[in-house]
């Protein structure tokens, strides 16, 4: 009976170029940088990835499904950096067997601090995924699956999506499983769909540790543990970093074979089988509510928010980000509201963060600064140059029908 | 186990970083239980007293001063630690060639060094007798008040010392003590660590003193095992001084914990001025990069204007900085306030919103250690041993005077930055002590021991 529904998240930011106090331009963004990594990025996983698995849908003649969360930041990189990427994402559309999950196009972090912001992002990335692929996505997934019941209200109110996507930590599960479709309280119209941390980071983290007791993870293995669910499940959410393939995971670790190969084997068995998030909330009931009054997330091992606000610089920067929001917007001038959102991308905070910043780890790796501080510096120096230009325009008199 | 040590200044008479490494290392090894025998010269009187009454931190009075003598003083916090020192340097000088040619002399009777032999202590009661004529006779011909006679005449008063105590292993910290390492170890065949608080070439950089250097490198070959107070500094060594990298071990410093672990900071919140204080701690001399430091003031200065840099130190260009500052036009803007000690220094950090460390070449750095420990926020410069072990710290290179500003600016206009430095900062400092230095240095000996 399991379903597994694999759902991939795609993202870059626009990371900032070295910023000083003594800067003046209003071009905050590193142009070479971030076109070189996305190209690196896309050549050694987007590029192989995507035609991996459009080769493997077509292999089992439209039996293995995914969806993605692409970022409206990604998608602007791509179309600036690497077009040749949208080519073989419009190609995996028309396969009909590829959904589009439903994000703030900024992968910020706006549910915390400005509910309007917040709806205004999901709008905007809505409209690109329409414009795309022709799809209106009715799942949601909230950046770094920040989630609480509060989310939800949001989430209903806006009336498009069906279901949300949310990590499958262990104290909202209690001794409960993540492998059916839950829903939250009070709440007719939504389902939730938890990710199967143990099984998704088997893949995602451990792959290639030979350390790790399963060393070498191979599909048939991994196909069996899929299996043995049956019966204990409906769904096997397996919700992980595209990345995984080829950047995290290199592709001399196998992980492009075991990706090729994990489809045949799991549809082996005949009671699995693929499905997109929407067909497993269509296909089964809510089974029982989740309350989850506090916010979790997918990072670290805490699974809560202190990666991007667990020092006194990052909640600095991100209330004095949304501190001008009103500001920006009723300038109503297109670059610098672009600008600003720019800004919102959460990895901006991610970089500050000061968590196990002695030890080296993944917060070192993804970090194109030298220390949290210096990103923090950067990051200041840019809003303050935007609070700059806001000043400015306030200053100067205004044609009548901008303030209207 | 008993280490005879050989140093060249202790507190409460120091003028930098070394005095101030010797005692918190023997404090350390007290506590370990090591024995510990501290050989100086006799305290300076010289111009860096300070105005301000020096308390010390050991509450012990000032060490003997009685000229020509040789005096032990034992101290309540170092039970284990003998302080012996030797004659002042402000006497008679004979030259030092003579005290080189017997030096070597002693070396050439004592080709293996490993090997103890007693027969020598009458050849050397011999030649220090000598010595005393000598310094009788040349008294008032020889007034060479030169560092390198001062090496020399020390060497051979250490040798006088060592051969009439028991010990396991000889320490030297830095070049002025080598020459009586290598002495007293040709003497009494026990084993020489040097350690390397500083080389020829961070103090002088590329005009280098080549008796100075030859003093370092004739030190480093003849000792069993070399201390180096950072990585940065082991790589001169194995470079610049031709040694063999096993022979280098790294220890860094520490800093000692000031009180119960009160925080300074909130002192501060009452001074009225809104004028933030931006701290140079050091000597005013090239190694240390006070011209840097000026030219980031005069970019700050740019762009904010309630700012004050404090320059706390002496040094050989002083006047030269003094001079930079009204040249460019802000001499208002930076005071200097000569060396400071003790309460003063405390003072200062408590006034500071940042300290800076621009040296151009920095073997290790206690003073930001101590700043961390004052829970101020420390900017120091890529060039420095001490940026291999902080990590919740500003770096920047030190000619990058642009991005030196850049970061003091924002140090002073973002409070959540500051208050970031000094949290994780003052959590980490306090993982770096002299317990852990000394263990280190322990395992060092050990392991000479073991091998002989």
């Amino acid at each position: 009976m399991p379903s597994v529904c694999f759902y991939f998240q795609v993202h870059q930011p626009f990371r900032l170029r070295h910023y000083t106090v003594f800067d003046h331009s209003p071009r905050y963004f590193d142009e070479f940088k971030n076109a070189s990594i996305c190209r690196k990025v896309a050549n050694k996983c987007y590029l192989p990835s995507n035609r991996l698995l459009l080769d493997v849908i077509r292999r089992l003649e439209g039996r293995f499904k995914i969806s993605y969360s692409l970022t409206g930041v990604i998608l602007e990189q791509f179309r600036k950096y690497c077009p040749e990427v949208m080519s073989t994402f419009d190609a995996l559309t028309e396969t009909g067997c590829v959904e589009f999950i439903g994000e703030t196009y900024y992968h910020s972090l706006s549910f915390l601090y400005s509910p309007d912001e917040f709806i205004a992002q999901i709008n905007k990335h809505t409209e690109l995924i329409q414009q795309l692929y022709g799809q209106t996505p009715r799942v949601f997934r909230n950046t770094e699956l920040i989630y609480s019941n509060a989310l939800t209200k949001t989430i209903e109110k806006m009336g498009r999506f069906n279901a949300i996507i949310t990590e499958g930590a262990d104290h909202i599960l209690g001794n409960r499983s993540s492998n059916f479709v839950y829903r939250p309280p009070n709440c007719e119209h939504i389902k939730l769909l938890l990710k199967n941390y143990s099984l998704s980071d088997d893949i995602a983290f451990r792959f290639s540790n030979r350390g790790w007791k399963e060393f070498p993870l191979t599909a048939d293995k991994f196909a069996k543990w899929v299996t043995r669910l049956n019966g204990n499940g409906h769904c096997v959410n397996l919700f992980m970093d595209y990345e995984t393939f080829g950047e995290h995971q290199w592709e001399d670790t196998g992980i492009f074979s075991f990706m090729s190969h994990l489809p045949q084997e799991i549809l082996k068995h005949p009671d699995n089988s693929f499905m997109t998030p929407s067909e497993v909330i269509d296909s089964y009931d809510a089974v029982d509510v989740i309350d989850v009054p506090h916010i979790i997330s997918w990072a670290d091992t805490e699974r809560d928010l202190s990666a991007w606000l667990g020092n006194p610089m990052q909640s600095g920067a991100l209330h004095e980000v949304y501190k001008i929001e009103k500001l920006v917007k009723q300038t109503n001038n297109e670059e610098l509201l672009a600008d600003w959102r720019q800004l919102q991308t959460s990895d901006h905070f991610y970089y500050m963060c000061t968590k196990y910043f002695a030890d080296g780890d993944v917060h070192k790796y993804f970090n194109p600064y030298e220390s949290p501080y210096d990103s923090y510096i950067n990051f200041m120096n840019v809003l303050d140059n935007v609070r700059g230009r806001l000043r400015s325009r306030r200053n100067r008199p205004q044609p009548r029908k901008i303030l209207a | 186990m008993k280490v005879f040590m050989l140093g060249w200044e202790f507190p409460p008479y120091i003028s930098g970083g070394l005095g101030t490494a010797c005692h918190g290392l023997t404090k350390a090894m007290n506590d370990l239980g090591i024995e510990v025998t501290f050989v100086v010269p006799k305290p300076i009187e010289s111009d860096l007293s300070n105005h301000v009454k020096m308390l010390s931190p050991l509450q012990c009075r000032p060490l003997g001063s009685v000229p020509g003598k040789k005096i032990t003083t034992e101290l309540p916090d170092l039970r284990n630690v003998t302080i012996k020192t030797i004659a002042s340097p402000l006497e008679a000088y004979i030259t030092p060639q003579y005290y080189e040619k017997k030096i070597e002399e002693l070396l050439k009777q004592r080709p293996n060094v490993s090997e103890p032999s007693h027969d020598i202590e009458p050849a050397v009661e011999k030649w220090l007798r000598e010595t005393e004529e000598q310094v009788e006779h040349l008294a008032h011909e020889h007034y060479g008040g030169d560092m390198y006679s001062e090496v020399h005449r020390y060497a051979a008063s250490a040798v006088r010392l060592a051969i009439r105590e028991d010990f396991d292993v000889i320490h030297a910290h830095d070049w002025m003590t080598y020459p009586a390492g290598v002495a007293v170890a040709s003497v009494t065949g026990k084993p020489l660590v040097v350690h390397v608080h500083s080389t020829e070439f961070d103090r002088s950089g590329e005009h280098i003193n080549q008796m100075i250097y030859d003093i370092e490198r004739r030190g480093m070959h003849a000792a069993t095992k070399i201390i180096a107070v950072s990585y940065l500094t082991r790589n001169i060594i194995i470079t610049r001084y031709g040694i063999l990298g096993e022979k280098v071990e790294v220890v860094y410093n520490g800093v000692e914990q000031n009180g119960d672990g009160r925080t300074l900071p909130f002192n501060k919140i009452g001074i009225q001025s809104n004028e933030k204080i931006v701290l140079f701690l050091g000597r005013i001399t090239m190694q240390k990069g006070p011209e840097y430091f000026l030219m980031a003031a005069r970019k700050v200065l740019e762009e904010m204007e309630n700012v004050k840099f404090v320059m706390a130190g002496t040094g050989d260009m002083m006047h030269r900085i003094i001079e930079m500052a009204a040249q460019m036009g802000i001499g208002h803007k930076v005071l200097f306030t000569g060396f400071l000690r003790g309460n003063d220094v405390e003072k200062i950090y408590q006034m500071a919103d940042l300290y800076v460390m621009p040296s151009v070449s920095e073997p290790f750095g206690i003073a930001p250690l101590e700043a961390l420990n004052y829970d101020v926020p420390v900017l120091i410069s890529k060039q420095s041993g001490v940026a291999e072990v902080l990590t919740h710290v500003l770096k920047v290179d030190f000619w990058d005077v642009n991005e030196m500003a850049n970061k003091i600016i924002a140090v002073l206009k973002y409070p959540p930055l500051q208050l970031t430095l000094r949290e994780h900062g003052n959590f980490e400092v306090r993982s770096l002590r002299w317990s852990g230095a000394a263990e280190k240095c322990q395992k060092v000996y050990q392991k000479i021991l073991q091998k002989n």
